[in-house]
């Protein structure tokens, strides 16, 4: 049976053009066994939505530095939900205060991850996560 | 040879093997030290290290090769220009904030804008949704400059503005708001960065396709020398290569990389390369490895003094040197224990001072949570005048020249700053690198060793991996926040606008950009004619963006 | 913080249910279905066998070609060149698994990225994963199902001159494969066989210098071959592998391959294209039950266990096979060698 990966796509809504952080993410995720669908810059929450879609992601991972996260995040969400992908796991980084991390959290993105974060924690994170959701699947078939 | 001379010999050569000794004997911190950047450093340096000839090498201030400062004086003759960069929500609340720090002493602006003007977006089109003031101010039309600039006397300022793909644009808008105010553009002093080679290399806030945006820039050139000549065209930027991860020696490299490009389009255009070399200016990052910092500046004044009358010909000394601007750098702050970013900045301030720059923005403790409160960008302006006012070297030009490891650094630096050149040479030049991926993967390789030595302790940061305090405690600092009410008001700005200005006159501008776009006339001209017409920033970038194409970014994986 | 259980139906459909949602044109099947066949969800051969019908339709392009060869923009080019033509395009973008972390980093999409919006392309990124014959396999069942979707062209395009891309290239009606001047890559080419599978081949960048030498090369080789492909034995007229130039970059030459791609196409329909779709799918049969043997043999069979206690007795590899092989193939039937049953 072969080996199921995670499937992270990590992308950039909104204008920003920063994208150090989330290079760096992607490649630490692959070091980590996963396979990142990189988006690129300057995405819609309409074209992260279609991507994960067509890519059928487990995981969606947003990186954001222009203080537009409380309008992008809950967007990219939204247009998840509008193409049956609202079972994505949902998370993201960049310049976001601990208050509207917690304002996300009710949005739908249970971790955030702010600057200075190790990016091994975001990896095992994730694993830890989608591990323990596919457990349950397996147990509900 | 006597007995006398030989004997000192003797003598030196027993005391390094001495030392050599007991450094080999005695246990070390590590097992190895670099710099910042990765470079490997001797426990000392001596005059085997740094074998430089003053006068060849290092020359005298304001003479070529400039190593040790592009002015006779320097300090002792006018202090760096301390230029805080701010910008954000409306045009108003920035007019409020250029006239808070000129009166605070500031002696010139600089002027962030949000990410819709960044990538030529007025503040309504959709993609602006929620990016509206939110990392500078929004200007979408000539009435935005106008509030932008309002009370404050535009012959009398010196204004940068940190704007790339629609530069031009933007310019316009300024040109045009100074007539307005009745000031000869000939007497308007500045600088837009306008430095789109490091866009598609780093910071990646690009328009349209590389050749066209070089083109465009040569009519800025050409317009400027003409109408404009105390305007400067471009800011060679290395400072976000290296806030994107590039190491010191490739932030040298690919800035004067992309210098000698503009250059070369410039001669390419027509232009006399001293018709507009002394009006390009540089712009670098100033980071927290001290003297490998102060090398750099050094290297760079001494590369582009040759390249410029060696390789480029140019006869006026004015356009062998590089002049630049200086920011401390923003990825060495921390989010964890902000009040100690006042001290790297402290620091890195001072590497620039002693580096010879001619102007400098010092951070603000609080960037990497949000735009800076009054009083951080308060204590980061003071930080500049206790440097020029009270720990004196502001007196003693190029202070450190001929200390072994400095020059040694500088040295090495250049050595590999031309390393570099032959890569790209190799590669066709920096266009075909860029479309490539080769410089920006270069980039992305040095960001990816650095976070694996900061996650593994090599390199320890304060606060982060070294020295942390309790990981749920929030910083006791207030976060700026943007009002929502600004996206608004723009867009009621915006449908005002479009109503009130005569639309037949401004369809018609912009039929003439898109003609100039097709003839080759100066764009920048038309862009000028166009602001008066109250066209917006998004009407005029849609027209290039239709004619040449958007830029579309490499995968560099 | 527990993280919100995803919802049990949308996650929980049979085969049954996939195959309806497929043919009705729901995207979300499509990607779903393709994860299945690339994780080998028991459910997948139920799912084809319900849309199997309607599998055969599409015209499938293999792409490959060494690294720097512009494949990428190139493919993008083509991608655009078939849409003005009003084909709807399905793109399989495979690349590399890291053999260090079993992880791959995917992004050929942003090569593609004004494609995101379109409705009429599909694009999937696929990574090779373990090399074991898998990639081969995922990537030709990934094919049938975009195929059932109802996609006019499907474009495989993977990066290398090895083994393993000329397994997946191979399971495409036409192969093209691109080169660029300089760097020898035609040379290299040429001798890890990829020319072998070629239908038609690109120089790519064919501004630079070198590129006309490279173009007589090939030509030359064209010519030379002397491959006996099963296709051609007692097949009629052979297939001239024509060389097309192009510049990706300029979008210069598209016209040019998409008109070699074409004649291909109607050489094969003339006459050989049964046989060749034929051969393939015995090859897929090939790939499946070696695949389905390898993990019997090694897992439920407890081969694994046997082989190393039987090493540890010192006789070699070839006699522990042996003896394993014995013990399987002597408690089967062999029509051919012992037409009566079991020795």
């Amino acid at each position: 049976m072969p080996e199921r990966k995670i499937r992270v796509l990590v992308g950039k809504p909104g204008l920003d053009g920063h994208d150090r952080g989330a290079k760096t993410i992607a490649a630490v995720l692959r070091d980590h066994g996963m396979e990142v669908i990189y988006t690129g810059l300057h995405q819609t929450p309409a074209m992260i939505a279609e991507t994960a879609m067509q890519e059928d992601v487990d995981v969606v991972g947003l990186s954001i530095l222009s203080g537009a996260h409380l309008t992008l995040f809950p967007r990219v969400r939204e247009e998840l939900e509008r193409r049956g992908m609202g079972h994505v796991l949902l998370t993201g980084g960049g310049i976001i205060s601990q208050e509207d991390m917690e304002t996300l959290a009710g949005q739908g993105f249970p971790k955030l991850f702010g600057p200075g974060t190790r990016t091994d924690e975001i990896a095992t994170w994730i694993r830890t996560t989608m591990e323990a959701r596919w457990k349950d699947e397996e147990v509900s078939r | 040879m006597s007995d006398t001379d030989t004997a000192p010999r003797v003598k030196a050569i027993d005391a390094r093997s001495l030392w050599e000794e007991a450094l080999g004997a005695a246990r070390l911190r590590e097992s190895s030290f670099t710099s910042l950047s990765g470079a490997p450093r001797k426990a000392l340096y001596t005059p085997a290290d740094a074998e430089v000839d003053h006068d060849a090498d290092l020359g005298y201030p304001g003479q070529f090769p400039f190593t040790r400062g592009v002015h006779p004086t320097m300090y002792r003759g006018r202090l760096w220009t301390m230029r805080q960069f701010a910008g954000f929500g409306s045009a108003r609340q920035t007019n409020e904030r250029f006239k808070f720090l000129l009166e605070h002493g500031q002696t010139g602006l600089s002027t962030a804008f949000d990410f819709p003007t960044l990538m030529g977006y007025d503040s309504d089109h959709e993609r602006s949704l929620g990016e509206v003031g939110q990392v500078g101010v929004a200007i979408s039309s000539l009435q935005d400059m106008e509030t932008l600039m309002d009370g404050i006397p535009m012959g009398e300022v010196s204004t940068s503005m940190t704007i790339n793909g629609p530069a031009p644009i933007l310019l316009a808008f300024y040109i045009a708001c100074g007539e307005n105010q009745g000031v000869d553009p000939a007497k308007l002093r500045g600088t837009v960065q306008n430095d789109i080679l490091k866009e598609y290399e780093a910071q990646h806030a690009w328009l349209i396709e590389a050749e066209p945006a070089l083109r465009m820039i040569t009519d800025v050139m050409a317009y400027c020398a003409e109408h404009v000549p105390q305007w400067n065209t471009i800011s060679i930027s290395g400072y976000h290569i290296r806030e994107a991860g590039s190491t010191a020696a490739q932030e040298l490299a690919f800035t004067l990389a992309n210098g000698m490009e503009y250059v070369k389009r410039g001669i390419a255009a027509g232009l006399d390369v001293d018709d507009f070399a002394p009006r390009l200016s540089f712009f670098f990052d100033a980071h927290l490895d001290f003297f490998e910092e102060i090398a750099k500046f050094r290297a760079a004044r001494r590369i582009w003094a040759h390249k410029m009358r060696d390789v480029f010909g140019a006869r006026d000394p004015r356009s062998w040197m590089i002049r630049f601007h200086t920011q401390t750098a923003g990825v060495s702050l921390t989010a964890q224990q902000p009040e100690n970013n006042i001290v790297r900045t402290a620091i890195e301030a001072l590497a620039a001072v002693l580096g010879g720059t001619q102007s400098l923005h010092t951070n603000s403790m609080d960037e990497t949570l949000a735009l800076p409160t009054e009083k951080a960008a308060k204590i980061a302006l003071r930080t500049q005048q206790i440097l020029a006012e009270e720990i004196e070297v502001a007196h003693v030009i190029d202070p450190l020249a001929g200390s072994y490891f400095v020059e040694a650094e500088t040295n090495r630096l250049e050595a590999e700053a031309e390393a570099y050149f032959r890569e790209i040479d190799k590669r066709g030049g920096v266009v075909p690198a860029i479309h490539s991926g080769y410089i920006q993967r270069e980039i992305h390789r040095s960001a990816v060793r650095y976070q694996r030595a900061v996650e593994q302790r090599e390199k320890k940061v304060v606060g982060v991996n070294a020295y942390v305090e309790d990981v749920d405690a929030r910083p006791e600092i207030e976060i700026l926040r943007i009002d929502p009410a600004v996206e608004r008001e723009q867009h009621e700005r915006l449908a005002a606008l479009r109503k009130k200005r005569d639309a037949t006159r401004a369809a018609s501008e912009l039929d003439d950009v898109r003609e100039a776009c097709r003839s080759g006339a100066n764009l920048l001209d038309r862009f000028v004619s166009a602001a008066h017409a109250y066209c917006t920033l998004g009407e005029i970038a849609d027209v290039l963006r239709e004619e040449f194409g958007e830029f579309k970014e490499p995968s560099i994986f | 913080m527990t993280t919100a259980k995803p919802q049990a139906s949308a996650r929980m459909p049979d085969a049954r249910d996939m195959a309806e949602r497929l043919l009705a044109g729901e995207r979300t099947a499509l990607a779903r279905a393709i994860s299945w066949a690339e994780n080998g969800d028991a459910r997948y051969p139920a799912f084809l066998a319900a849309v199997y019908p309607r599998v055969g339709r599409a015209w499938r392009i293999g792409i490959t070609g060494p690294p720097g060869a512009g494949k990428s923009t190139l493919t993008n080019e083509l991608v655009r060149t078939l849409r003005a033509r009003e084909e709807t395009v399905a793109v399989l973008a495979i690349d590399p698994s890291s053999p260090f972390s079993g992880g791959a980093l995917l992004g050929d999409r942003i090569r593609m990225e004004e494609r995101t919006s379109d409705p009429g392309v599909y694009i999937r990124s696929m990574a090779s994963r373990s090399s074991h014959g898998g990639l081969a396999r995922a990537s030709a069942d990934a094919c049938d199902v975009m195929d059932a979707f109802g996609f006019s062209t499907i474009l495989m395009e993977t990066v290398g001159v090895g083994q393993s891309e000329y397994d997946v290239v191979s399971a495409a009606d036409t192969v093209v494969v691109i080169l660029c001047p300089g760097a020898g890559d035609g040379i290299q080419a040429m001798k890890a066989g990829i020319l072998e599978v070629a239908d038609v081949l690109v120089v790519n960048k064919a501004d630079l210098p070198g590129a006309d030498q490279l173009v007589l090369d090939l030509e030359d080789a064209v010519r030379m071959r002397n491959v006996k492909r099963p296709l051609d034995q007692g097949m009629g007229e052979r297939w001239i592998v024509p060389v097309v130039t192009a510049s990706a970059t300029r979008a210069e030459g598209l016209a040019d391959l998409v008109a070699a791609i074409d004649a291909h196409r109607a050489w094969l329909e003339a006459a050989h294209l049964e046989a060749s779709r034929r051969r393939r799918r015995v090859e897929q049969v090939r790939r499946v039950v070696g695949e389905r043997l390898a993990e019997e043999l090694w897992g439920p069979l407890g081969n694994t266990a046997r082989a190393e206690a039987l090493l540890g007795q010192s006789i070699t590899p070839y006699d522990v096979a042996e003896e394993i092989l014995g013990a399987i193939l002597s408690s089967t039937p062999h029509p051919v060698t012992d037409p009566d049953g079991p020795r």
